[in-house]
Protein backbone atom coordinates (compact mmCIF):
# COMPACT_ATOMS: atom_id res chain seq x y z
CA UNK A 1 0.00 0.00 0.00
CA UNK A 2 1.30 3.35 -0.77
CA UNK A 3 1.75 5.80 2.09
CA UNK A 4 0.18 8.79 1.69
CA UNK A 5 2.12 11.89 3.10
CA UNK A 6 2.19 15.90 3.17
CA UNK A 7 3.89 18.52 4.84
CA UNK A 8 2.14 19.94 7.46
CA UNK A 9 3.80 23.61 7.56
CA UNK A 10 2.41 23.80 3.92
CA UNK A 11 -0.97 22.35 4.61
CA UNK A 12 -1.09 24.79 7.45
CA UNK A 13 -0.23 27.65 5.56
CA UNK A 14 -2.62 27.00 2.64
CA UNK A 15 -5.96 26.50 5.99
CA UNK A 16 -4.82 29.92 7.20
CA UNK A 17 -4.73 31.29 3.67
CA UNK A 18 -7.82 29.59 2.70
CA UNK A 19 -9.72 31.34 5.71
CA UNK A 20 -8.20 34.31 5.66
CA UNK A 21 -10.12 34.77 2.67
CA UNK A 22 -13.32 34.64 3.98
CA UNK A 23 -12.41 36.46 7.33
CA UNK A 24 -10.99 39.70 7.21
CA UNK A 25 -10.09 39.67 10.99
CA UNK A 26 -7.58 37.32 10.22
CA UNK A 27 -4.08 38.64 10.49
CA UNK A 28 -0.74 37.25 11.25
CA UNK A 29 2.41 37.82 12.82
CA UNK A 30 5.58 35.94 12.65
CA UNK A 31 9.09 36.69 14.37
CA UNK A 32 11.62 35.94 10.99
CA UNK A 33 10.46 32.55 10.29
CA UNK A 34 7.48 32.89 7.82
CA UNK A 35 9.06 31.16 5.34
CA UNK A 36 9.21 27.98 7.61
CA UNK A 37 6.08 28.53 9.78
CA UNK A 38 4.48 29.31 6.57
CA UNK A 39 2.44 32.22 7.30
CA UNK A 40 4.04 33.61 3.93
CA UNK A 41 1.44 32.48 1.80
CA UNK A 42 -1.30 34.71 3.56
CA UNK A 43 1.83 37.70 3.52
CA UNK A 44 1.74 37.46 -0.53
CA UNK A 45 -1.77 37.38 -0.86
CA UNK A 46 -3.03 40.04 2.17
CA UNK A 47 0.32 41.76 2.53
CA UNK A 48 -1.49 44.62 4.65
CA UNK A 49 -3.08 41.89 7.45
CA UNK A 50 1.00 40.49 7.86
CA UNK A 51 3.25 41.79 10.24
CA UNK A 52 6.64 40.85 10.84
CA UNK A 53 7.68 41.57 14.06
CA UNK A 54 11.33 41.31 13.96
CA UNK A 55 13.25 38.68 16.26
CA UNK A 56 11.02 39.39 19.16
CA UNK A 57 8.96 37.12 20.37
CA UNK A 58 7.80 38.72 23.65
CA UNK A 59 6.53 41.78 21.67
CA UNK A 60 5.07 39.76 18.87
CA UNK A 61 2.61 38.26 21.48
CA UNK A 62 1.39 41.16 23.45
CA UNK A 63 1.22 43.23 20.19
CA UNK A 64 -1.06 40.51 19.22
CA UNK A 65 -3.23 40.24 22.44
CA UNK A 66 -3.70 43.93 21.74
CA UNK A 67 -4.36 43.79 18.04
CA UNK A 68 -7.15 41.15 19.27
CA UNK A 69 -8.50 43.69 21.46
CA UNK A 70 -9.48 45.57 19.05
CA UNK A 71 -11.29 42.93 16.96
CA UNK A 72 -8.77 41.30 14.78
CA UNK A 73 -8.11 37.54 15.37
CA UNK A 74 -4.42 37.54 14.90
CA UNK A 75 -2.57 34.14 13.94
CA UNK A 76 0.90 34.17 15.76
CA UNK A 77 3.92 32.06 14.75
CA UNK A 78 7.46 31.33 15.75
CA UNK A 79 9.17 27.42 16.42
CA UNK A 80 7.39 26.07 19.11
CA UNK A 81 9.87 26.45 21.86
CA UNK A 82 10.37 30.03 21.41
CA UNK A 83 6.39 31.33 21.19
CA UNK A 84 5.70 29.24 24.51
CA UNK A 85 8.65 29.38 26.11
CA UNK A 86 10.80 32.65 25.33
CA UNK A 87 7.46 34.13 25.19
CA UNK A 88 5.35 32.52 27.50
CA UNK A 89 4.69 35.56 30.59
CA UNK A 90 3.70 36.78 27.15
CA UNK A 91 1.26 34.23 26.64
CA UNK A 92 0.05 34.18 30.37
CA UNK A 93 -0.68 37.75 31.00
CA UNK A 94 -1.62 39.45 27.54
CA UNK A 95 -3.31 36.57 26.14
CA UNK A 96 -4.76 33.88 28.28
CA UNK A 97 -5.35 35.97 31.19
CA UNK A 98 -7.75 38.17 29.49
CA UNK A 99 -8.83 35.20 27.01
CA UNK A 100 -7.81 36.90 24.26
CA UNK A 101 -8.83 35.71 20.94
CA UNK A 102 -5.14 35.17 19.90
CA UNK A 103 -4.12 31.59 17.95
CA UNK A 104 -0.63 30.63 18.62
CA UNK A 105 1.04 28.15 16.16
CA UNK A 106 4.24 27.21 17.39
CA UNK A 107 6.33 24.75 14.58
CA UNK A 108 9.58 22.67 14.11
CA UNK A 109 8.29 21.00 16.80
CA UNK A 110 9.40 17.85 19.10
CA UNK A 111 12.78 16.38 17.41
CA UNK A 112 11.12 17.59 14.12
CA UNK A 113 14.03 20.65 14.12
CA UNK A 114 16.59 17.46 13.91
CA UNK A 115 19.64 19.10 13.03
CA UNK A 116 19.54 22.63 15.31
CA UNK A 117 19.70 20.46 18.49
CA UNK A 118 18.41 21.18 22.00
CA UNK A 119 17.54 24.69 21.45
CA UNK A 120 15.60 24.20 18.87
CA UNK A 121 13.63 20.86 19.83
CA UNK A 122 10.95 21.48 21.82
CA UNK A 123 9.66 19.09 24.52
CA UNK A 124 8.06 21.48 26.89
CA UNK A 125 5.45 23.66 25.17
CA UNK A 126 2.81 21.03 25.68
CA UNK A 127 3.23 21.06 29.18
CA UNK A 128 3.81 24.75 29.20
CA UNK A 129 0.48 25.79 27.31
CA UNK A 130 -1.56 23.03 28.84
CA UNK A 131 -0.73 24.55 32.65
CA UNK A 132 -2.38 28.01 31.46
CA UNK A 133 -5.90 28.85 32.04
CA UNK A 134 -8.15 29.10 29.26
CA UNK A 135 -6.03 27.90 27.06
CA UNK A 136 -7.02 25.34 24.23
CA UNK A 137 -4.11 23.04 23.10
CA UNK A 138 -4.30 21.59 20.08
CA UNK A 139 -1.43 18.71 18.47
CA UNK A 140 -2.49 17.58 14.77
CA UNK A 141 -2.05 14.16 13.68
CA UNK A 142 -2.10 13.80 9.80
CA UNK A 143 -2.57 17.16 7.55
CA UNK A 144 -5.74 16.97 6.93
CA UNK A 145 -6.36 17.11 11.16
CA UNK A 146 -3.86 20.43 10.98
CA UNK A 147 -6.82 21.55 8.46
CA UNK A 148 -9.14 20.92 11.56
CA UNK A 149 -7.18 22.81 13.71
CA UNK A 150 -7.45 25.94 11.83
CA UNK A 151 -10.55 25.88 11.49
CA UNK A 152 -10.72 24.42 15.48
CA UNK A 153 -9.06 27.68 16.70
CA UNK A 154 -11.17 30.05 14.58
CA UNK A 155 -14.59 28.29 16.11
CA UNK A 156 -13.28 29.06 19.40
CA UNK A 157 -13.51 32.95 20.74
CA UNK A 158 -10.21 32.69 22.93
CA UNK A 159 -6.60 31.45 23.32
CA UNK A 160 -5.87 28.11 21.09
CA UNK A 161 -1.93 26.64 20.64
CA UNK A 162 -1.25 24.85 17.84
CA UNK A 163 1.52 22.34 17.56
CA UNK A 164 2.81 21.91 14.39
CA UNK A 165 5.88 19.65 13.29
CA UNK A 166 7.94 20.61 10.20
CA UNK A 167 8.86 16.71 8.78
CA UNK A 168 5.92 15.12 6.72
CA UNK A 169 3.12 13.55 8.14
CA UNK A 170 1.11 10.22 6.84
CA UNK A 171 -2.36 11.12 5.89
CA UNK A 172 -4.41 8.87 8.27
CA UNK A 173 -8.47 7.67 7.34
CA UNK A 174 -10.73 8.38 9.24
CA UNK A 175 -14.41 8.26 9.16
CA UNK A 176 -17.22 10.90 8.20
CA UNK A 177 -17.98 11.69 12.17
CA UNK A 178 -14.32 12.49 13.09
CA UNK A 179 -13.65 15.17 15.51
CA UNK A 180 -10.61 16.50 16.47
CA UNK A 181 -12.29 17.98 19.94
CA UNK A 182 -12.65 14.71 21.48
CA UNK A 183 -10.50 11.13 21.97
CA UNK A 184 -10.99 9.12 18.63
CA UNK A 185 -10.98 5.79 18.57
CA UNK A 186 -9.30 4.81 14.84
CA UNK A 187 -8.29 1.44 15.72
CA UNK A 188 -10.33 -0.87 17.67
CA UNK A 189 -8.76 -3.45 20.08
CA UNK A 190 -9.38 -4.81 23.25
CA UNK A 191 -6.40 -6.08 25.17
CA UNK A 192 -4.60 -2.27 25.51
CA UNK A 193 -5.15 1.28 24.46
CA UNK A 194 -2.43 2.92 22.54
CA UNK A 195 -3.44 6.65 23.10
CA UNK A 196 -1.39 8.91 21.06
CA UNK A 197 -1.03 12.52 18.92
CA UNK A 198 0.67 14.65 16.74
CA UNK A 199 3.08 12.49 14.89
CA UNK A 200 3.35 9.74 16.78
CA UNK A 201 -0.43 9.05 15.70
CA UNK A 202 0.55 7.08 12.71
CA UNK A 203 3.54 5.36 14.81
CA UNK A 204 0.94 4.02 16.99
CA UNK A 205 -1.61 2.85 14.45
CA UNK A 206 1.45 0.30 12.93
CA UNK A 207 2.50 -0.96 16.30
CA UNK A 208 -1.13 -1.64 16.69
CA UNK A 209 -1.11 -3.38 13.59
CA UNK A 210 2.28 -5.37 14.32
CA UNK A 211 0.72 -6.37 17.48
CA UNK A 212 -2.35 -7.94 15.82
CA UNK A 213 -0.28 -10.34 14.13
CA UNK A 214 1.02 -11.62 17.26
CA UNK A 215 -2.85 -11.71 18.04
CA UNK A 216 -2.79 -9.02 20.73
CA UNK A 217 -5.76 -6.56 20.01
CA UNK A 218 -4.82 -2.94 20.88
CA UNK A 219 -6.13 -0.09 19.72
CA UNK A 220 -5.62 3.41 19.01
CA UNK A 221 -6.77 6.19 20.24
CA UNK A 222 -5.96 10.02 18.75
CA UNK A 223 -6.17 12.92 21.39
CA UNK A 224 -5.40 15.77 19.15
CA UNK A 225 -6.92 18.25 21.94
CA UNK A 226 -4.88 17.85 24.70
CA UNK A 227 -6.79 20.26 26.80
CA UNK A 228 -9.39 20.79 27.39
CA UNK A 229 -8.98 16.86 27.64
CA UNK A 230 -12.53 15.44 26.92
CA UNK A 231 -12.60 12.78 29.74
CA UNK A 232 -15.39 10.78 29.47
CA UNK A 233 -15.75 9.69 25.81
CA UNK A 234 -11.77 8.58 26.90
CA UNK A 235 -12.86 6.73 29.82
CA UNK A 236 -15.56 4.76 27.12
CA UNK A 237 -13.20 4.11 24.74
CA UNK A 238 -10.27 2.32 27.66
CA UNK A 239 -13.47 0.25 29.33
CA UNK A 240 -12.40 -3.15 29.40
CA UNK A 241 -8.42 -2.72 28.55
CA UNK A 242 -5.82 -3.92 30.39
CA UNK A 243 -4.14 -1.09 30.71
CA UNK A 244 -2.84 2.39 28.36
CA UNK A 245 0.10 2.99 26.67
CA UNK A 246 0.29 6.90 25.95
CA UNK A 247 2.74 7.99 23.12
CA UNK A 248 4.31 11.44 22.25
CA UNK A 249 6.59 13.28 20.64
CA UNK A 250 7.03 15.12 23.84
CA UNK A 251 8.29 14.64 27.59
CA UNK A 252 6.55 12.44 29.44
CA UNK A 253 6.63 15.78 32.29
CA UNK A 254 3.24 17.37 31.88
CA UNK A 255 2.44 16.10 28.25
CA UNK A 256 -0.20 13.73 27.00
CA UNK A 257 0.84 10.97 29.73
CA UNK A 258 0.27 13.32 32.23
CA UNK A 259 -2.95 14.68 31.10
CA UNK A 260 -4.73 11.05 30.97
CA UNK A 261 -2.98 10.11 33.93
CA UNK A 262 -4.56 13.10 35.43
CA UNK A 263 -8.00 11.88 34.15
CA UNK A 264 -7.61 8.46 35.28
CA UNK A 265 -6.80 9.48 38.80
CA UNK A 266 -10.43 8.62 39.75
CA UNK A 267 -10.16 5.67 37.84
CA UNK A 268 -6.48 4.36 38.25
CA UNK A 269 -5.44 1.77 34.98
CA UNK A 270 -2.57 0.75 34.69
CA UNK A 271 -0.38 3.53 32.59
CA UNK A 272 3.23 3.14 30.66
CA UNK A 273 4.44 6.71 28.75
CA UNK A 274 6.22 6.60 26.08
CA UNK A 275 8.06 9.72 25.40
CA UNK A 276 11.20 11.76 25.88
CA UNK A 277 12.05 10.88 29.36
CA UNK A 278 12.52 14.02 31.04
CA UNK A 279 16.13 15.18 28.71
CA UNK A 280 16.73 17.71 26.22
CA UNK A 281 17.45 16.51 22.93
CA UNK A 282 20.48 17.10 20.59
CA UNK A 283 21.54 17.05 16.76
CA UNK A 284 20.96 14.67 14.23
CA UNK A 285 21.39 14.11 10.68
CA UNK A 286 17.55 13.03 10.84
CA UNK A 287 14.69 12.91 12.62
CA UNK A 288 14.01 9.04 13.10
CA UNK A 289 17.66 8.64 14.55
CA UNK A 290 16.82 10.80 17.29
CA UNK A 291 13.33 9.23 17.38
CA UNK A 292 15.71 5.68 17.95
CA UNK A 293 17.48 7.09 20.32
CA UNK A 294 15.30 8.46 22.40
CA UNK A 295 12.99 5.22 22.04
CA UNK A 296 10.29 6.88 20.27
CA UNK A 297 9.85 4.15 17.77
CA UNK A 298 7.26 0.97 17.00
CA UNK A 299 9.47 -1.35 19.15
CA UNK A 300 8.96 0.18 22.53
CA UNK A 301 5.53 0.97 22.21
CA UNK A 302 4.62 -2.88 20.97
CA UNK A 303 7.28 -3.80 24.32
CA UNK A 304 4.98 -1.60 26.53
CA UNK A 305 2.25 -3.24 25.20
CA UNK A 306 2.78 -6.57 25.94
CA UNK A 307 3.92 -5.75 29.21
CA UNK A 308 0.62 -4.49 29.97
CA UNK A 309 -1.23 -7.52 28.53
CA UNK A 310 1.41 -10.24 30.80
CA UNK A 311 0.35 -7.49 34.02
CA UNK A 312 3.89 -7.10 34.37
CA UNK A 313 4.49 -3.44 36.48
CA UNK A 314 6.63 -1.20 34.43
CA UNK A 315 7.49 1.88 33.97
CA UNK A 316 8.13 4.74 31.65
CA UNK A 317 9.96 3.68 28.71
CA UNK B 1 -16.46 62.60 26.70
CA UNK B 2 -14.38 65.11 26.03
CA UNK B 3 -13.54 68.17 28.19
CA UNK B 4 -13.20 71.70 27.75
CA UNK B 5 -9.76 73.11 28.24
CA UNK B 6 -10.45 74.17 31.96
CA UNK B 7 -7.83 74.09 34.21
CA UNK B 8 -9.71 74.58 37.44
CA UNK B 9 -11.91 71.69 36.46
CA UNK B 10 -8.96 69.17 35.61
CA UNK B 11 -7.37 70.36 39.35
CA UNK B 12 -10.79 69.50 40.99
CA UNK B 13 -10.84 66.03 39.01
CA UNK B 14 -6.73 65.51 39.89
CA UNK B 15 -7.67 65.98 43.24
CA UNK B 16 -11.21 62.77 42.94
CA UNK B 17 -8.52 60.89 41.27
CA UNK B 18 -6.03 61.27 44.15
CA UNK B 19 -8.94 61.22 46.71
CA UNK B 20 -9.98 58.02 45.14
CA UNK B 21 -6.39 56.30 45.44
CA UNK B 22 -6.36 56.73 49.46
CA UNK B 23 -9.93 55.48 49.55
CA UNK B 24 -8.99 52.22 47.25
CA UNK B 25 -6.11 51.93 49.52
CA UNK B 26 -7.70 51.94 52.90
CA UNK B 27 -6.64 51.33 56.12
CA UNK B 28 -3.64 48.91 57.51
CA UNK B 29 -3.65 47.20 54.28
CA UNK B 30 -0.52 47.44 51.73
CA UNK B 31 -1.04 49.39 48.38
CA UNK B 32 0.69 51.28 45.70
CA UNK B 33 0.31 54.55 47.08
CA UNK B 34 3.11 56.75 45.44
CA UNK B 35 3.49 55.47 41.85
CA UNK B 36 -0.49 56.32 41.57
CA UNK B 37 -0.08 59.48 43.28
CA UNK B 38 2.96 60.48 40.99
CA UNK B 39 0.67 59.74 37.54
CA UNK B 40 -2.85 60.84 39.18
CA UNK B 41 -2.19 64.43 37.52
CA UNK B 42 -1.90 62.90 34.04
CA UNK B 43 -4.65 60.29 34.71
CA UNK B 44 -6.64 63.11 35.48
CA UNK B 45 -5.85 65.08 31.56
CA UNK B 46 -6.22 61.72 29.95
CA UNK B 47 -9.96 60.91 31.45
CA UNK B 48 -11.19 64.42 31.96
CA UNK B 49 -9.75 66.16 29.06
CA UNK B 50 -8.10 64.44 26.04
CA UNK B 51 -9.56 61.12 25.68
CA UNK B 52 -12.48 60.37 23.31
CA UNK B 53 -14.72 57.82 25.75
CA UNK B 54 -17.91 57.13 26.22
CA UNK B 55 -18.52 55.59 30.29
CA UNK B 56 -22.24 55.16 28.56
CA UNK B 57 -20.78 52.87 26.01
CA UNK B 58 -17.11 51.54 27.14
CA UNK B 59 -17.07 49.04 23.77
CA UNK B 60 -17.66 52.04 21.25
CA UNK B 61 -15.12 51.05 19.51
CA UNK B 62 -13.93 54.30 18.16
CA UNK B 63 -12.70 55.03 21.65
CA UNK B 64 -9.37 55.99 22.67
CA UNK B 65 -7.40 53.61 24.33
CA UNK B 66 -5.21 53.90 28.05
CA UNK B 67 -3.36 51.47 28.98
CA UNK B 68 -1.15 51.55 32.82
CA UNK B 69 2.00 49.31 31.81
CA UNK B 70 3.32 50.05 35.50
CA UNK B 71 -0.55 48.03 36.61
CA UNK B 72 0.53 48.82 40.07
CA UNK B 73 -0.54 52.03 39.71
CA UNK B 74 -4.32 51.05 38.51
CA UNK B 75 -5.21 52.93 41.91
CA UNK B 76 -5.12 56.15 39.58
CA UNK B 77 -7.22 54.87 37.00
CA UNK B 78 -9.77 52.89 39.09
CA UNK B 79 -10.67 56.50 40.61
CA UNK B 80 -10.71 58.29 37.45
CA UNK B 81 -13.16 55.40 35.74
CA UNK B 82 -15.68 55.96 38.49
CA UNK B 83 -15.18 59.14 38.84
CA UNK B 84 -16.34 58.62 35.16
CA UNK B 85 -19.42 56.38 35.72
CA UNK B 86 -17.63 53.52 34.60
CA UNK B 87 -18.79 52.10 37.83
CA UNK B 88 -19.45 53.20 41.16
CA UNK B 89 -17.55 55.86 43.30
CA UNK B 90 -18.54 53.11 45.84
CA UNK B 91 -16.78 50.34 44.14
CA UNK B 92 -13.03 52.06 45.10
CA UNK B 93 -13.11 50.67 49.09
CA UNK B 94 -13.30 47.27 47.82
CA UNK B 95 -10.47 46.97 45.83
CA UNK B 96 -8.10 43.83 46.33
CA UNK B 97 -10.96 42.55 48.12
CA UNK B 98 -11.72 38.80 47.44
CA UNK B 99 -14.38 38.45 44.35
CA UNK B 100 -14.01 42.56 43.43
CA UNK B 101 -13.99 44.35 40.01
CA UNK B 102 -10.75 45.98 41.26
CA UNK B 103 -7.93 43.75 41.68
CA UNK B 104 -4.08 44.63 42.48
CA UNK B 105 -3.45 45.18 38.81
CA UNK B 106 -5.67 45.96 35.85
CA UNK B 107 -7.93 43.30 34.75
CA UNK B 108 -9.56 43.55 31.25
CA UNK B 109 -12.12 40.91 31.92
CA UNK B 110 -13.20 42.03 35.06
CA UNK B 111 -13.38 45.90 34.81
CA UNK B 112 -15.44 47.93 33.06
CA UNK B 113 -12.74 50.64 31.32
CA UNK B 114 -9.77 48.32 31.68
CA UNK B 115 -8.45 47.87 27.81
CA UNK B 116 -6.01 44.87 28.78
CA UNK B 117 -3.91 43.19 31.31
CA UNK B 118 -0.56 44.04 32.96
CA UNK B 119 0.73 43.57 36.13
CA UNK B 120 4.18 41.76 34.98
CA UNK B 121 6.10 45.50 33.63
CA UNK B 122 6.94 45.62 30.64
CA UNK B 123 3.76 43.83 28.27
CA UNK B 124 1.89 47.71 27.84
CA UNK B 125 3.74 48.96 24.91
CA UNK B 126 3.07 46.41 23.01
CA UNK B 127 -0.44 46.15 23.89
CA UNK B 128 -1.07 49.57 22.76
CA UNK B 129 1.10 49.27 19.67
CA UNK B 130 -1.35 45.60 19.23
CA UNK B 131 -3.87 48.16 19.22
CA UNK B 132 -2.95 51.33 16.86
CA UNK B 133 -2.29 48.37 14.43
CA UNK B 134 -5.84 46.70 14.69
CA UNK B 135 -7.13 50.36 14.40
CA UNK B 136 -5.15 51.14 11.63
CA UNK B 137 -6.78 47.90 9.75
CA UNK B 138 -10.37 48.11 11.07
CA UNK B 139 -10.13 51.96 9.54
CA UNK B 140 -10.24 53.37 13.11
CA UNK B 141 -8.15 56.58 14.13
CA UNK B 142 -8.59 55.88 17.87
CA UNK B 143 -5.27 57.23 19.54
CA UNK B 144 -3.58 55.09 22.21
CA UNK B 145 -2.41 56.27 25.39
CA UNK B 146 0.54 53.74 27.75
CA UNK B 147 1.97 55.04 30.75
CA UNK B 148 5.07 53.52 31.41
CA UNK B 149 7.20 53.63 34.48
CA UNK B 150 10.53 55.07 34.75
CA UNK B 151 12.00 51.96 36.38
CA UNK B 152 9.80 49.77 33.82
CA UNK B 153 11.90 50.81 30.98
CA UNK B 154 14.83 47.86 32.47
CA UNK B 155 12.64 45.52 30.99
CA UNK B 156 13.71 44.80 27.76
CA UNK B 157 10.17 44.01 26.09
CA UNK B 158 9.56 47.86 26.27
CA UNK B 159 12.72 48.29 23.29
CA UNK B 160 11.28 45.64 21.12
CA UNK B 161 8.04 47.45 21.46
CA UNK B 162 9.96 50.76 20.73
CA UNK B 163 11.95 49.78 17.64
CA UNK B 164 8.44 47.87 16.18
CA UNK B 165 6.58 51.13 16.56
CA UNK B 166 8.68 53.28 15.14
CA UNK B 167 9.03 50.74 12.63
CA UNK B 168 5.62 50.69 11.94
CA UNK B 169 5.33 54.03 12.15
CA UNK B 170 2.65 54.61 14.97
CA UNK B 171 2.06 57.95 15.33
CA UNK B 172 -1.36 57.45 17.03
CA UNK B 173 0.71 55.24 20.09
CA UNK B 174 1.67 58.13 22.77
CA UNK B 175 3.58 57.01 25.64
CA UNK B 176 3.76 58.60 28.77
CA UNK B 177 7.26 57.80 30.82
CA UNK B 178 6.04 58.38 34.72
CA UNK B 179 9.72 59.55 35.87
CA UNK B 180 9.16 59.58 39.33
CA UNK B 181 13.12 58.72 39.97
CA UNK B 182 12.22 55.71 42.66
CA UNK B 183 11.54 51.94 41.71
CA UNK B 184 10.47 49.49 44.51
CA UNK B 185 13.77 49.51 46.52
CA UNK B 186 15.16 52.64 46.09
CA UNK B 187 16.34 55.57 43.71
CA UNK B 188 16.20 54.35 40.28
CA UNK B 189 20.18 56.10 39.81
CA UNK B 190 21.78 54.53 42.11
CA UNK B 191 20.28 50.93 41.92
CA UNK B 192 20.06 50.54 38.47
CA UNK B 193 20.11 53.44 36.03
CA UNK B 194 18.10 53.53 33.08
CA UNK B 195 20.45 56.27 31.44
CA UNK B 196 18.76 58.86 29.11
CA UNK B 197 15.07 58.05 28.67
CA UNK B 198 14.88 60.61 25.96
CA UNK B 199 17.35 60.09 23.99
CA UNK B 200 17.20 56.54 23.96
CA UNK B 201 13.10 56.81 22.69
CA UNK B 202 14.75 59.40 19.87
CA UNK B 203 17.48 56.87 19.40
CA UNK B 204 14.79 54.57 18.94
CA UNK B 205 12.95 56.68 16.18
CA UNK B 206 10.00 58.52 18.53
CA UNK B 207 9.39 61.79 18.55
CA UNK B 208 10.33 62.93 22.26
CA UNK B 209 8.36 65.85 24.47
CA UNK B 210 9.27 66.11 28.28
CA UNK B 211 7.21 67.98 31.06
CA UNK B 212 6.32 68.34 34.26
CA UNK B 213 3.80 65.69 35.21
CA UNK B 214 1.92 67.74 37.49
CA UNK B 215 1.78 71.23 36.13
CA UNK B 216 -1.07 69.96 34.23
CA UNK B 217 -1.63 73.22 31.96
CA UNK B 218 2.02 71.47 30.45
CA UNK B 219 0.62 68.33 30.46
CA UNK B 220 -2.59 69.16 28.30
CA UNK B 221 -0.23 70.86 26.03
CA UNK B 222 2.19 68.15 25.33
CA UNK B 223 -1.00 65.67 25.07
CA UNK B 224 -2.65 68.09 22.30
CA UNK B 225 1.11 68.65 20.80
CA UNK B 226 1.25 64.85 20.07
CA UNK B 227 -1.76 65.08 17.92
CA UNK B 228 0.20 66.39 15.40
CA UNK B 229 2.52 63.54 14.92
CA UNK B 230 3.45 62.45 12.03
CA UNK B 231 4.70 59.01 11.18
CA UNK B 232 6.58 58.57 14.09
CA UNK B 233 5.19 57.20 17.42
CA UNK B 234 5.23 60.18 20.19
CA UNK B 235 6.31 59.89 23.72
CA UNK B 236 6.38 62.38 27.06
CA UNK B 237 8.77 62.11 29.74
CA UNK B 238 6.90 63.53 32.19
CA UNK B 239 8.59 64.52 35.69
CA UNK B 240 7.31 63.46 38.71
CA UNK B 241 6.94 63.26 41.69
CA UNK B 242 6.39 59.60 43.83
CA UNK B 243 3.88 60.27 46.33
CA UNK B 244 2.46 63.72 45.13
CA UNK B 245 -0.07 65.19 46.57
CA UNK B 246 1.02 63.46 50.32
CA UNK B 247 3.49 64.97 52.27
CA UNK B 248 4.69 62.07 54.39
CA UNK B 249 4.71 59.57 51.28
CA UNK B 250 6.65 61.88 48.39
CA UNK B 251 9.78 60.64 47.36
CA UNK B 252 9.65 57.94 50.12
CA UNK B 253 10.25 54.47 48.50
CA UNK B 254 8.18 52.89 51.29
CA UNK B 255 5.06 54.24 49.91
CA UNK B 256 5.71 52.41 46.60
CA UNK B 257 3.56 49.65 48.45
CA UNK B 258 3.08 50.95 51.79
CA UNK B 259 -0.03 51.00 54.38
CA UNK B 260 -1.78 53.92 55.95
CA UNK B 261 -2.33 54.38 59.82
CA UNK B 262 -6.07 55.58 60.41
CA UNK B 263 -3.80 58.85 61.03
CA UNK B 264 -1.88 59.00 57.92
CA UNK B 265 -5.19 57.90 56.17
CA UNK B 266 -7.30 61.07 57.33
CA UNK B 267 -4.05 63.40 57.05
CA UNK B 268 -3.39 62.06 53.39
CA UNK B 269 -7.61 63.13 52.18
CA UNK B 270 -6.81 66.48 54.46
CA UNK B 271 -3.85 67.43 52.79
CA UNK B 272 -5.55 66.21 49.34
CA UNK B 273 -8.73 68.43 49.68
CA UNK B 274 -6.74 71.35 50.91
CA UNK B 275 -4.25 70.98 47.84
Amino acid sequence: MMISKACPRETYGKALLEAARTDERITALDADLSGSTMSCLLRQEFPERFFEMGIAEQNMVSVAAGMSLTGSIPFVHSFSMFITGRAFEQVRQSVALPKANVKLVGSSCGFSDFGDGATHQSLEDAAIMRAIPNMTVLIPMDPNDVRAAVAEALAIDGPVYIRLTRSEMEFIDVPADYSIREPFLLRDGSDVAIVANGSMTSLALAASQKLASEGIAASVINVSCLKPLAAEPLFSLIEGTAGIVTVEEHSVVGGLGSAILEALAARPKPLAMVGALDVFGQSAWSQDELLNHYGLTVDTICSRVRSLVEGRTIGHA
Amino acid sequence: MQQQRNMGFLRDKARLVRRGIVEAIGVDRKGHLGGSMSSADIVAALYFYKMRHWPEKPNNPERDRFIFSKGHSVLAQYAALAHCGYFSVDSLPTTKQLGSILQGHPEHDRTPGIEANTGSLGQGLSLGLGMVLGGRLAGRAFKVYVILGDAELAEGQIWEAATAAAFYQAHNLVAIVDHNGLQASGVIRDLYDVGRIRDKFAAFGWHVMEVDGHDLEAVVDALDAADTAQDKPVVIVAHTIKGKGVSFAENQPSFHNGALTQEQYDQALDEIARG
